[in-house]
């Protein structure tokens, strides 16, 4: 029996969450009292995967998947699974986590749970607690297949350094017929992406507009921030969709999550509150936004954001 | 084209969440059920589909008879007829199981639904139901068209967007985008009037086990009060030593 944990990667670099995934299966595998094994598909150094204890690695190297499949990533699961007599699947809640994994559970005939948050509470029943009601509650789920697949949330668990020394096999899987084929790709490069920042700086209507956003995009880069916005500064064209969070939108699972000039509505939170440490800067002492925050400014964002961004500057040059 | 939209009944996004029985069953007193947001933008996309290329479009739910007014809601908003297959619904793949009997029945080459549901938020149900009956998927659609048998879709990746080919039997799970907002609908009178005499089909469901249950809910631990400060030096001391987040 062994766990088996999927470390995603994107142009042959592993992806931050797969870290955390190997870190969180390391331990998994140790309250089973069975090993981990991880599978890398194009991935980057299998050494940078020992350093979070992943002991075997299977790698794959395929070059017609040079983009991400699904259908042929959830077949190199199952068939590594196989092989490797795997009881457990762990996959990160990336949107390509979320794509595959569903696929992987009907293959493998098995219970599958998603943004799972922590290790499983009991492992006869197998239990783990997963989000539910848009980050309003939990739901501890039992699986009772044999097989199980879990999709760890992001930043719920976070990456544990614990070094072994690791050994890489090589595997040849067949693949499937695609089914569906990747016809391009459009990424905004140069920028953090919503999905792997630690920090996001996002802002709302209270900004009156988009030529006031110079400020927000200063605030994420002296941070190494992503931007994000509400969800009617998106819809009033002000930023680009993809900038969207809340229930509608992103989610957003960062350390830090700064908002100014957003009243903190239920939507919005739903999709936010899975972030750890949230600040709120707005005029308005009544804003709902303050009830959910950690720390808080009643402030103007005109004249706060760039004292912020002056003294953040300074901060980090001392 | 023959298409089946997937409609989960949902708790409308400003419900407050409890939970009765122990924490074993979500407490649905004075909750507001609506159409699941995403599955809305799926359900908008197969009118449009309907109207401009002609399809029929059958709506489905797997739950019990308190979901029927959800079903008549998109009825209402234009969809041809309805099936209830009459059983709750706790776990994904038992979901995913009833649905694929009812598309394999039904004949249908095109499944819309929605990328996750509100409520237990498992994003698994139509990633499932296309691998049980081996039909192309695309997942966090964001842009669809279809000629024929030839489908071009576009979905969101980390950071922009992708843009996919692929062909009929096709699931496709929906989000904003799929079709834009401000194109949703909201049934009118003479919809809801003919709503009522559209078929609204009970199926029972076939035998299969829950691989997953809830064993009991639980709501996060009350926050503490926030921490307001009047100056940014305060803030930036604050994000270091305590919450060591910079
Ligand atoms: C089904 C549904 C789904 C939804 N999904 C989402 C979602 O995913 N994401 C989302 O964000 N919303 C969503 N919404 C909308 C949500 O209900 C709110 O309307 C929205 O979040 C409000 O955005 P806002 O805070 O930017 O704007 P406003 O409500 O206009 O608030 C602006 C805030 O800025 C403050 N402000 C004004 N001037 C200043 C200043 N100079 N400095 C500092 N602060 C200032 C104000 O005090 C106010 O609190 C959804 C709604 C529905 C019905």
């Amino acid at each position: 029996m062994s766990v088996l944990v999927f470390a995603d990667s994107s142009e042959g670099k592993f992806k931050k969450s797969a870290f955390e995934v190997v870190s969180y299966g390391k331990k998994v595998a140790e309250q089973l009292g069975s090993k981990v094994v991880t599978l890398s598909i194009n991935g980057g150094d299998a050494s940078e995967l020992y350093a979070y204890g992943a002991e075997k690695v299977i790698e794959v190297k395929e070059d017609s998947l040079s983009t991400f499949n699904a259908k042929a990533y959830a077949s190199i699961i199952q068939q590594t699974a196989d092989a490797q007599n795997s009881n457990v699947v762990i996959i990160d809640s990336s949107i390509d986590g979320l794509f595959v994994a569903p696929m992987v559970a009907v293959a493998l005939e098995a219970g599958y749970a998603s943004n799972v948050v922590a290790l499983p509470s009991s492992t006869e029943p197998f239990t783990v607690k997963r989000k539910a009601f848009s980050n309003k509650a939990f739901s501890n789920t039992v699986i009772s297949t044999d097989k199980k697949v879990i999709g760890l949330a992001k930043n719920s668990f976070g990456a544990h350094e614990n070094s072994v020394s690791g050994s890489t096999e090589s595997f040849s899987a067949t693949l499937p017929e695609l089914g569906v084929s990747s016809t391009s790709v459009e990424r905004a490069s140069g920028k953090v992406t919503i999905a792997d920042a630690d920090i996001v700086v996002s802002a709302g209507r209270g900004l009156k507009g988009p030529e006031n956003w110079g400020m927000i995009e200063e605030l994420a880069e002296v941070l190494g921030a992503a931007t994000a916005c509400s969800k009617p500064v998106s819809d009033l064209g002000w930023r680009p969709h993809g900038e969207h969070v809340g229930q509608t939108g992103k989610p957003v699972a960062s350390n830090l999550y700064i908002a100014i000039g957003i009243s903190g509505a239920i939507q919005h939170l739903a999709g936010i509150n899975a972030s750890k440490v949230k600040v709120v800067i707005n005029t308005d002492a009544d804003a709902p936004f303050f009830k959910a925050a950690d720390y808080g400014i009643v402030g103007d964002a005109f004249e706060v954001v760039p004292q912020l961004v002056e003294k953040l500057k300074a901060f980090k040059q001392s | 084209m023959k298409i089946l939209v997937c409609i989960s009944h949902v708790p409308d996004t400003t419900s407050k969440i409890n939970f009765t029985d122990n924490d074993t069953k979500f407490d649905t007193n004075g909750v507001q059920f609506v159409i699941n947001p995403y599955d809305e933008f799926s359900l908008t996309r197969a009118m449009w589909f309907k109207e401009k290329q002609g399809a029929t479009v059958t709506v489905v739910n797997v739950g019990n008879a308190t979901t029927e007014p959800t079903l008549r809601k998109a009825l209402a908003i234009g969809a041809d007829d309805a099936i209830r297959v009459n059983a709750e619904a706790t776990d994904g793949l038992f979901v995913a199981k009833q649905l694929a009997e009812i598309v394999k029945n039904g004949g249908f080459d095109l499944v819309l639904a929605g990328r996750e549901s509100i409520d237990y938020n498992g994003g698994m149900v139509p990633g499932m139901l296309a691998s049980l009956l081996d039909f192309n998927f695309v997942n966090g659609c964001v842009g669809m068209e279809v000629e024929g048998t030839n489908a071009s879709l576009s979905r969101e990746i980390d950071g922009g967007e992708e843009s996919l080919s692929t062909s009929l039997p096709l699931v496709v799970a929906g989000q904003k985008g799929i079709v834009e907002e401000k194109d949703l609908r909201i049934p009118n009178m003479r919809g809801i009037m003919m709503a009522r005499k559209k078929p609204l089909n009970v199926v029972e469901p076939v035998g299969v086990d829950a691989a997953t249950s809830t064993q009991s809910f639980e709501k996060p631990a009350p926050k503490g009060a926030v921490k307001l400060v009047d100056n940014v030096d305060d803030l930036i001391n604050l994000l270091h030593t305590e919450a060591k987040v910079i």
